[in-house]
């Protein structure tokens, strides 16, 4: 698939590298220049540097023909906005954002943004581990929200 | 009217500080502590320092029987996500969003926000309006009869300066109604000599608009 990532931190990179290895085209389009570092050597994917709520930024990386948009920035907002833009205006597929809040994940799902919540998923993990249970879907882990009070 | 401003910068102390005036009950939220002291200083109670896209911000600062929210922060991605939780989250019927990024404003407004403000286009609507129309300004259009109400200024090189109304050709079923000069307003008729300086008011037909101008 052709997939577009937009945010280059250790999340963004680990998934363009599991993705490109997997034979996808993969572009990540990063404000810093100095983040595309995190990709390592021979990555394999293309880069564009500018801002993904821009769209010249966005058509530049090829939004248009894209399949997937992944957003994988550190604002919780920069991702609801740019997940939007992709899923409203560009028609994307398959488009998710990583969003830190789970209130606002929570909120956003219903209007049918798709959003990971790390924390959420990280904490349900480790308890699957410790109790020796099967591990869960992300839905499920993105809908126990007794982890924040 | 409870209306909460998100943002603390220019524009949302000048707009509180204006809706307080006008005795409307204000919230302004500021996310940046170190502007406590400043908003603490104009707003006092009516500032509150957090983070207008906190659910439990929201809460407490009362979302809920908001009649508007005004999100005004230089963050467009802010600012969108503001309002679209006030009105899905909180049922706020008013949202409005200041955008940063003018191409940002069909997106908001697909997004659900009911009013989106582009400071960079009604600049350049303005200057727009002021390049193609020359000295002539349209204040208001009528809705029926498609009439617009224009003003123009008059210099010496106007074509019109030195005139009397009713020796200048106006086009079919427009009037010069009113003349400002100095800090004189006057009903305008046949006989009033216009000159340099005076800010003339005019009803014309909008397909006669630019045929005014000329004579003008």
């Amino acid at each position: 698939m052709k997939l577009l990532i937009f945010g280059c931190g250790r999340t963004g990179a680990a998934l363009a590298r599991t993705m490109a290895k997997r034979g996808h085209e993969v572009t990540m389009i990063e404000q810093d220049p100095s983040a595309l570092s995190r990709l390592g050597q021979d990555h394999g994917c293309k880069t564009v540097i500018g801002n993904g709520l821009n769209d010249d930024v966005l058509e530049k990386a090829g939004i248009k023909d894209a399949d997937a948009f992944i957003t994988t920035t550190r604002g919780d907002n920069t991702n609801l906005m740019a997940a939007q833009m992709a899923q409203t205006h560009y028609k994307v597929r398959k488009v998710c954002a990583k969003v830190n809040d789970p209130f606002r994940a929570r909120e956003y799902t219903k209007i049918g943004v798709m959003c990971i919540t790390p924390n959420l998923l990280t904490a349900g993990m480790m308890r699957n581990w410790l109790l020796e249970e099967p591990f869960e879907s992300v839905d499920s882990f993105n809908s126990q929200t007794e982890v924040n009070a | 009217m409870y209306v909460i401003v998100v943002g603390g910068g220019n524009v949302g102390t000048y707009l509180s500080r204006r809706l307080i005036d006008d005795d409307h009950e204000v919230l302004l939220l500021e996310k940046d502590p170190k502007q406590t002291q400043r908003l603490q200083a104009l707003f006092g109670e009516a500032s509150v320092i957090g983070d207008g896209c906190e659910a439990e911000v929201q809460r407490q600062t009362g979302f809920e029987r908001a009649d508007v929210v005004a999100a005004v922060t230089g963050e467009d991605e802010d600012n969108l996500i503001v309002c679209q939780m006030a009105a899905m989250t909180w049922g706020v019927e008013r949202t409005v969003a200041r955008v940063n990024d003018p191409r940002h404003v069909p997106l908001f407004t697909e997004l659900g926000v009911s009013s989106v403000v582009s400071a960079t286009n009604i600049l350049y609507n303005l200057i727009e309006q002021e390049i193609s129309l020359g000295t002539v300004v349209p204040l208001a259009a009528l809705r029926r009869g498609n009439i617009e109400v224009v003003e123009a200024t008059l210099t010496s090189r106007s074509p019109s300066a030195g005139h009397k109304v009713r020796d200048l050709s106006l086009p079919p079923k427009s009037n010069i109604v009113w003349v400002l000069r100095g800090e004189e307003g006057y009903l305008a008729d046949g006989e009033t000599v216009l000159g340099p300086g005076d800010l003339v008011v005019a009803l014309v037909p909008t397909e006669h608009a630019s045929a005014l101008r000329e004579i003008l």
